[in-house]
């Protein structure tokens, strides 16, 4: 996958808009880094509603729980099922194991780009 | 400001992930994970600074009888290097603390304490000592290295005399030799594993570090965080201060009656125990049934019934599944009883089971 056309959030999600217009949203590399060993995903249902800056999942690694949050407001069009059961995906290749896809996206929040993610993270750490 | 261990630098070096704990900072993980590193402790061997941890000395000709009073356990007719693990009681039967006790000789006895608690512990223990003894906190000058798993023998046989490693479980070896080193070796632990905990001089703690590390490299050893030091305590049900114990829960509450020798003729905290008879509440084990992870502090219900909380609650690597303890009424502490837990808004399921979740083969 090319980092570079993803869009990122400052709470460490990325975001891939799909051919079919819908957004697949995942955790970046240095977000899983920072969690450490992930144990337990637990994600919405298809057909969920999620809100800009709200939280739609959690993540939790052995040491702790922490939320993820939807960059847009939309209505999750499908799950990643395979991370229910091998939240390691996660750890493994964060930019393949997207959590979840949202259709009929809405308002979003303003995104950065792969650049600007990089130095946003250069500064946080 | 958190204090450093003698093994700081060290930690540093290898990349540990350093956080601040019980005043220290220690590292939680290495790169390697906590996953990883709990699964070197269980199927070959770990090494952890545990140099946080208080060490006080009491001596004198009436240091035994100071123990007996000051502690649940019973200390007479310990073998020199003997240890003997205890609860330490507040007058209301609330534990001020939990511990271990080596007999260095007749008139003086090594206590080790968590690190949370030790000034705690010192003023305590100071506070209620009589007679002809006095106590010392030699934690500044000591370091600890605990070397655990299944191969902790074997690496230690490469670097200590056999005269110089206890054989028994919870016996230690004063003044043994490890390549010029003077350490205590204690064939003790936290993980449920064999395994051995060194004391030795801060200013030698670097040196035996690498020794260590060197020494087990071809065993598999690897440098281990304090995350996975929980994990391992976890699924050996080993009680953790400040989660399985307080100043509100008596050691019969949290599942200690052997540590409690009613017999002795008076300690402190006897009488509140005895007033309050069979405990109402016990600590349990929790098996996840469910989906979701129970922590600490999560509520427990039966049905609509709010029937206690946990205390610790993780993903068990080695078990493969989630588990917590709690402390429960006791009508619902028989294994098999289902039980429900509110975390974050949600009930996760879960099922009362015999502690411990895990334990080695002999």
């Amino acid at each position: 996958m090319d980092l570079k056309e993803l869009k990122y959030t400052k709470s460490h999600e990325w975001v891939k808009e799909t051919d079919d217009g819908c957004l697949e949203i995942g955790l970046t590399d240095y977000a899983q880094k920072q969690l450490g060993d992930l144990v337990f995903v637990n994600l919405p249902m298809e057909g969920d509603e999620v809100a800009a800056g709200e939280p739609f999942a959690d993540v939790e690694s052995v040491k702790a729980v922490s939320d993820v949050y939807s960059p847009v407001t939309g209505v999750v069009d499908a799950v990643n099922e395979e991370l229910l059961d091998a939240p390691e995906l996660i750890n493994e290749s964060p930019y393949e194991a997207w959590l979840i896809r949202v259709k009929d996206a809405g308002e979003r929040e303003e995104l950065m780009t792969a650049k600007e993610y990089e130095d946003f993270v250069e500064n946080e750490g | 400001m958190e204090k450093k261990t003698p093994l700081y630098d060290c930690h540093v070096a290898a990349h540990g992930k350093i956080v601040p704990f019980a005043g220290y900072l220690l590292p939680v993980q290495y790169e390697t994970g906590v996953i990883a590193e709990h699964m070197a402790v269980r199927q070959k061997a770990g090494l952890f600074d545990v140099s946080h941890m208080g060490e006080l000395i009491i001596c004198g000709r009436d240091a035994l009888k100071n123990l007996q009073m000051l502690l649940t356990n019973d200390f007479k007719g310990m073998a020199d290097g003997q240890a003997r693990y205890s609860p330490m009681c507040c007058e209301n039967g609330g534990i001020v603390d939990d511990l271990i006790v080596y007999r260095i000789e007749e008139e003086a006895y090594l206590i080790v304490v968590n690190a949370s608690n030790k000034d705690k512990d010192y003023d305590w223990m100071k506070e209620h000592m009589g007679g002809e003894a006095k106590i010392l906190d030699i934690s500044e000058r000591v370091a600890q290295i605990a070397l655990q798993g299944p191969r902790s023998h074997d690496i230690l046989c490469r670097i200590a005399g056999k005269e110089d490693i206890p054989e028994k479980y919870y016996y230690g070896k004063f003044h043994a030799d490890i390549q010029g080193t003077d350490c205590l070796i204690s064939r003790t632990g936290y993980t449920g594993e064999d395994g051995y905990e060194i004391y030795l001089g801060a200013d030698r703690a670097e040196e035996m570090w690498n020794l260590l590390l060197e020494s087990g490299r071809e065993e598999g050893l690897i440098p281990c965080g304090l995350g996975c030091r929980d994990t391992l305590r976890l699924e050996a049900a080993m009680p953790l201060y400040g989660h399985e114990m307080d100043e509100n829960i008596t050691p019969l509450e949290a599942g200690l009656p052997f540590a409690v020798k009613m017999k002795k003729d008076d300690f402190i905290g006897k009488n509140a125990i005895l007033e309050k008879g069979e405990p109402s509440r016990k600590r349990v084990g929790l098996k996840v049934t469910g989906r979701g992870i129970i922590r600490e502090q999560a509520e427990i219900f039966a049905g609509d019934r709010s029937i206690g909380f946990s205390t610790s609650g993780t993903h068990c690597p080695y078990l493969g599944y989630p588990a917590a303890m709690a402390m429960l009424e006791m009508p619902y502490t028989q294994p098999g009883t289902a039980v429900k837990a509110l975390v974050r808004g949600r009930m996760i399921d879960a099922e009362v089971v015999a502690l411990p979740f895990y334990k080695r083969a002999k």
